[in-house]
Formats: structure tokens, sequence, C-alpha cells
């Protein structure tokens, strides 16, 4: 039970990996993504996406800068324009 | 026939140039290997761009409140062609190609009767294309002072250009621009910019049912300026390994060239002082016989 997200920027592909949970700061408020997801498009806003490896365990923060979030069934797309660190 | 000196001075000058050639293929080859890293490294991000593109294109397209980008102003008169050329030289055929490609394409635009405007990327596309089209020649963005190219800089240019498609200045924008094939070719492309060609209606996989926050006019309202940004993007990576590809090739056979060159000049060189001595050793001998 994992979830696949990536996290891509025009100038690479920041992360590829099996997590647990994100968050996503979506334009219209944050929404938590789990596996099974529904099909969902959203734009997001500055701000950071928090990353769940594990269950219960600390969340990971990246700081997202302007682009979209797609769920899809192959799991989490974000498409940055811009990422800190 | 040249003086020894003479054919001395030539073989040396040869010999510098030479060292020129070799060191900036060297140069190139190292250049080169980090641009097509960066430009393979931008292809996720335009290959999801592009599938996202597709599906949500393919829902909106066709309706009248889609958004302008996708829709276009309606007319087709007036084109703008955005030509990303390289700021440096010493890369063979790479931009007289490009130039070439961008007149042919104007030529036709005019002769069907189109309105023609240059927007120049890059410094070495300039001169010529001015040259062909005096009147043309609109506006130029420099990307010679920047050292490494990046997404900031088409950020930069996306945002000029649709600034001048909001102002009404064009209906259609064509971007000619290198491909990088391999270190031998790279092919002059043109691809339509403006409005933002809508992609084949891709058979919805799986039928599910996505949900769109806002709505998907809005997303599709913010995703098009961001596809034409990626266009422009990987147009200028795209543009750097094809400019470090095409030098590498042009200056391998320039240091090759030379290398013949010199070869011919030393040749002759030895010949002609071969020929002093034997000419002072006759002189000598007919001197002691006469004796």
């Amino acid at each position: 039970m994992a979830l696949h997200f990536e996290l891509v920027t025009p100038a690479r592909l920041v992360r590829s990996e099996d997590v647990h949970m994100v968050v996503v700061p979506g334009s219209e408020g944050e929404f938590g993504v789990l596996e099974g997801h529904a099909p969902f498009m959203s734009t997001i806003r500055d701000g950071a996406v928090q990353v769940w490896k594990t269950e219960g365990g600390q969340p990971e923060e990246i700081q997202v800068r302007g682009g979209f979030a797609e769920v899809g069934e192959n799991g989490l797309t974000v498409l940055a324009e811009h990422v800190e660190g | 026939m040249a003086s020894l000196k003479e054919l001395k001075g030539r073989i040396n000058s040869v010999k510098s140039t030479q060292k020129i050639t070799k060191a900036k293929q060297m140069v190139a080859a190292a250049k080169l290997r980090k641009a097509q890293a960066a430009a393979e490294a931008a292809r996720p991000y335009a290959e999801r761009l592009a599938g996202v593109m597709a599906s949500l294109a393919g829902k909106v397209a066709g309706q009248d409140n889609a958004p302008l980008l996708l829709r276009g102003t309606g007319g087709d008169k007036r084109h703008l062609l955005v030509v990303v050329n390289t700021d440096k030289g010493l890369c063979g055929g790479l931009n007289s190609n490009l130039v070439r490609a961008a007149s042919a394409k104007a030529r036709e635009l005019v002769a069907a009767g189109k309105e023609v405007e240059f927007y120049l990327v890059g410094r070495k596309g300039r001169a010529p294309l001015k040259r062909n089209f005096p009147t043309l020649i609109g506006q130029h963005f420099d990307t010679s002072t920047v050292r490494n190219i990046g997404f900031a800089e088409a950020d930069a240019i996306a945002a000029e250009l649709l600034e001048m498609f909001e102002a009404g200045k064009f209906d259609v924008a064509h971007l000619v621009s290198p491909v990088f094939v391999s270190a031998l070719a790279q092919d002059p492309t043109i691809v339509q910019l403006i409005p933002v060609p809508a992609p084949a209606a891709s058979a919805d996989a799986g039928g599910a049912v996505v949900e769109y926050e806002p709505g998907e006019e809005e997303i599709l309202e913010e995703l098009l300026p961001r596809y034409v940004k990626t266009q422009l993007f990987g147009a200028l990576l795209e543009r750097e390994a094809s400019e470090q590809g095409a030098s590498m090739t042009a200056m391998d056979n320039a240091t090759r060239n030379a290398g013949d060159l010199i070869n011919k000049l030393t040749i002759q060189y030895n010949r002609s002082r071969q020929a002093a001595i034997t000419t002072e050793l006759v002189e000598i001998i007919a001197g002691a016989e006469a004796l």
C-alpha cells in the first residue's frame, strides 16, 4: 500500500518514489493524497508539499512554486515550476 | 616559390590556428555532455505536461469559451517567427541552416499574402536575417550575457511573447529552432507555438472521470502559458546541445584540415631547403673544377 509520487520541474525529475501520503497545497485548499485516490487535477499555490514516507512518521516538507498536481492511475504527479533546495 | 622564411612563418601560423581549433573542439565536447544531460533532464516535465494538456484540451477544444491561447485570435493574417539562434559562432552551418529555414518560411508566408515579423533569440541570426528582410525584424532577445541558459530566460521570452499576443500584435507564432539529433546532425524545425495546436484528443483511457479544481478552463488557462514556456525552454536547451555538437564537429574538421595543411607545407619547406643545398653544392663543385 503505497502511493507513487513524482515531483518534476522543468530542469529535472526531483522525486520519484513510493510514499504513504502526500499533502499538496492546492489553490483551493490543501488536499492529502493516499493510494487509490480518485482521478483529480488541481493547480497549486506556492507552499510546502508534505511527504509522509510512512504512516505516523514525520512529514518531509518540500517548498514548491507554481504548477499543478495530477492524480491518475499511476499515482500523484506534481509539476512545479520551481523547487527550493 | 615562397622563400624558406615565408614558408616557416606560414607553418607556424597554421600550427597556432590548429591549437585554437583543437582547444575549442575539446571544450565543445565537454560542454556537449552537460548540455545533453540538461536536455534529457527536461524531458519528463515536457512529457507530463503534454500528456495533461492533451487530456484537458481534448475536452475544452472546439468550445467557444476556450482560452484565447488555444482558440487563437480567429485571424490568420499576421505571423510572428520566433527564431532561436546561437550567440557564438564557430559551429559550422548550424546558424546558416536556421536562417535558411526561417527565410524560406517567411517567403512562403509573404507569398501567401501574410504579414511576417521576426522575433530573434540569440545573436547570430540577426545580421543575415536583417539582410534578407530589412523591414521585418521586430524585437530581439539577448541571451549572450547569460552563462547558463535556464528556465528564467524561457520565462522571460514567453512573458514577452504572451504580452505581444494579448496586445494583438500577431495572430500566429511559429518557433524556428534546431533539434539536436546527434553531434553530426542538427535539424532546424518549425513548430507552431501560438495558438497552441490542439493535441489529438486522446481516447479517454479507462473512462475515469477526472475532477478538476478550480475548473477545467481555469486550469487550462494556467496550463497554456506554462506549455508555451516549456516549449521555449526545450528549444533553448536543444539550441545549447546543437551548438556544442555542431561546434565539436566543425572544429574536429578544422583541426584535421590544419594537420593536412601543415604536412603539405612541411614537405614543401623540406623540398626547397634541399633544393637550396643542392644548388650550393653544385656551385662549389663547379667552382672547384674551374681552378
